[in-house]
């Protein structure tokens, strides 16, 4: 097995509400609450959760965009949450992040092959400056010609395309890519997961891959955490999850995904959750997901299941729940 | 009930005329859904709003073409008549409901006033009515929401109360704008199954626009597949999901990223980007993305012919050659020569 490349350590992001007059804190918006999760050298995890899980908060904290509440953040063994300015500026160069919305992440008034520079610029790579461009421009499959057009002469998934390049600039080691291919059109997400694919193998990156959508991640994964209410309910290696589910939000948010298939879809048992996803600001007590779990006891609400093995087959599976199960067939494969 | 013949819809814009919606006909019955799927810019919202005619003029041409509604034409009728129909016998819910109420007044005042507009009834009558609304919609506690603001609403509970002001006048029709695109899979699940009991309870027909075929292969009785502005296929769930003979459905199925699907297989993109509606390709429009074109199709442009009952396709291969090569593409598919 590979080295650890990033490694979190009960990493804890909680936003103050203030109160009106003296802005004293009154409470805190726990919006990642206690994420460990470590990310070998070459491999794709993935974060999966819904609205409001904190996933987005989580890889703002990997890139150094927000400090954490509590917790570490190790780098090849080393922690960076001490680094100074320039150690920082030193590390952008190792991870780099791909948003989602390609209209508002690319600066409308420069041109494409501008944005692609602008990286090699700000760390003085500047020597065959226009040979790099176009290397990156080839690298994502666009044309040489593209440099010179500007953002709004592309489509969705061009301009994906065009972040994508952005992030490779500089050789990083670790990519954070927060819902990559969510706001592109069915068509070409399949062109950008392939293309995301081909680069790791290529260029030997490694991936942190934020989604909404379960089988996107199905696609580009190794391992898979699932997050609710800013806290992991089941870790496991991608495989293992998608057929060996045993968390119950984790079961639920399979089953609510349709498949494109009438027949299947329609024979279906589905796991429908009750009620909304409760406030982070005031999460229940015991375990978080008590309120809306279809099998919840009296105890859930009393004591917080940690994250462990619970089958000792599979050290790498590991659950948040005292009464795991797997739900028959909720997937599966022909 | 519902019959659209040869609608057409045309955007005028700085750089040409968009057609956006160019000749659609379908029909819709009672307690049937349709779905109509595409992706960005194929013009599904666009003809939803033809059907109730809310498109701005300019710079929307006024539609041409037909909208049968029980026998009338609903682009002849006077601007009166056309605001009992929508809302009395057509209703609309939109994607965002975000933006779809309005964050100054009270949900209830809003969903009285829905009331109100369309039945003369009493305040109380309407109070009651929209009581009742709420509980169908399946909205806790409905007494104490009634005094709340939309900001209070999550996005689910949201949708709720546009699906519930969309029911305020007893439609017949409903038509739903991307309903679920902005929520959550588990939230989307609920409104999903509230649709479906509504039109069970009602008997009301369902045109939902989506561009998610999961969502497709769960509701719909029919489909109506849009490209580049036309209905490039048309037919009953199983014959899109099943016995597609059209180029653009079928690669648009094999690109799908899929929880049922062995991750390890790679997936298999349409090449290229969406068409541009201004400049459109020559011949057929889905030819410079289609896996399957031939020299023919830089010149023809097809049209919907019928592959077997109610199921129409534009595209000149016959089945028997769509069948061939479709064979051939899965056996190069398999050697991975196909990027």
């Amino acid at each position: 097995m590979s080295e650890p490349l990033l490694e979190l350590k009960d990493i804890k992001m909680y936003f103050p509400i203030k109160e009106k007059v003296f802005k004293k804190p009154v409470n805190h918006v726990k919006a990642v609450n206690g994420v460990s999760l470590t990310v070998r050298q070459g491999e794709t995890l993935g974060i999966v959760g819904e609205s409001g899980c904190g996933k987005s908060t989580l890889a703002r904290t990997i890139v150094g965009l927000l400090e954490p509440s509590s917790g570490d953040i190790l780098f090849e063994g080393k922690s960076i949450l001490g680094y100074n300015k320039k150690q920082m500026h030193e590390l952008r160069r190792d991870i780099q992040m791909v948003y989602q919305d390609p209209y508002t992440s690319l600066n409308p008034r420069m041109k494409a092959g501008e944005i692609i520079a602008a990286p090699l610029k700000a760390f003085k790579m500047t020597s065959n400056l226009n040979e790099r461009v176009y290397e990156l421009l080839d690298l994502v499959g666009l044309k040489r010609e593209d440099a010179e057009k500007f953002p709004h002469q592309f489509s969705g998934g061009q301009r994906q395309r065009i972040g994508i390049a952005r992030a490779l600039a500089l050789n990083p080691k670790l990519l954070i890519l927060d819902e990559p291919v969510s706001a592109l059109d069915v068509s070409v997400q399949a062109q950008v997961i392939n293309l995301l694919e081909d680069l790791q193998e290529e260029l030997g990156l490694t991936y942190v891959f934020i989604a909404h959508d379960l089988s996107v991640i199905k696609h580009i994964a190794d391992k898979v955490a699932v997050m609710y209410l800013g806290k992991v309910m089941e870790l496991s290696d991608s495989d293992t999850l998608y057929h060996h589910s045993k968390h119950p939000y984790t079961n639920a948010l399979l089953s609510a995904i349709p498949l494109p298939d009438p027949e299947k879809e329609r024979q279906r048992q589905r796991i429908m959750l009750k009620g909304e996803l409760p406030s982070p600001a005031n999460p229940p007590t015991g375990c978080i997901f008590h309120t809306r779990c279809p099998i919840a006891q009296e105890s859930c609400k009393q004591h917080i299941p940690v994250l462990e093995e619970k089958d000792g087959s599979n050290p790498n599976h590991q659950v948040a729940c005292f009464y795991p199960q797997e739900t028959e067939a909720i997937v599966s494969s022909n | 009930m519902l019959e659209i013949k040869n609608l057409k819809t045309y955007i005028d814009t700085e750089n040409g005329t968009v057609k956006a919606v160019d000749d659609v006909s379908f029909q819709i019955k009672a307690g049937e859904t349709i779905c109509i799927v595409g992706e960005s810019g194929s013009g599904k919202s666009v003809l939803a709003h033809s059907i109730m005619q809310l498109n701005p003029s300019p710079p929307a041409f006024h539609p041409e073409g037909e909208i049968l509604f029980e026998g009338k034409n609903l682009l002849d009728v006077s601007e009166k008549e056309l605001r009992r129909v929508r809302g009395n016998e057509i209703s609309m819910i939109f994607q965002d409901p975000m933006s779809s109420l309005n964050p100054v007044f009270r949900v209830g005042d809003q969903l009285i006033e829905a009331i109100r507009s369309h039945e003369k009834v009493s305040k109380k009558a309407a109070k009651k009515r929209a009581l009742e609304l709420l509980t169908d919609v399946g909205i806790p506690d409905p007494e104490r929401r009634l005094h709340d603001y939309p900001h209070q609403f999550s996005g689910g509970m949201r949708q709720r109360v546009l699906i519930a002001i969309a029911l305020a006048g007893r439609p017949k029709v409903l038509i739903a704008d991307e309903p679920t695109t902005a929520l959550d899979v588990t939230i989307q699940a609920q409104i999903l199954e509230l649709m479906r009991s509504i039109q069970k309870k009602y008997g009301t027909a369902i045109i939902l626009i989506t561009h998610d075929l999961g969502v497709v292969a769960q509701i719909a009785d029919r489909v109506l597949v849009m490209y580049s502005g036309r209905i490039v296929e048309k037919g009953s769930v199983s014959d899109i999901f099943y016995r597609s003979t059209m180029p653009y459905t079928w690669s648009l199925l094999r690109s799908l990223p899929r929880i049922d699907s062995d991750a390890s297989n790679r997936l298999i993109p349409i090449q290229g980007q969406p068409s541009n509606l201004i400049d459109r390709p020559k011949g057929c429009h889905f030819q410079p993305r289609c896996p399957f074109a031939t020299k023919a199709c830089l010149e023809i442009d097809p049209s919907l012919t019928e592959r077997g009952e109610g199921h129409w396709a534009a595209c000149i291969l016959s089945e028997e050659e769509f069948f061939n090569k479709k064979q051939e593409f899965e056996v190069n598919a398999q050697k991975g020569a196909v990027k």
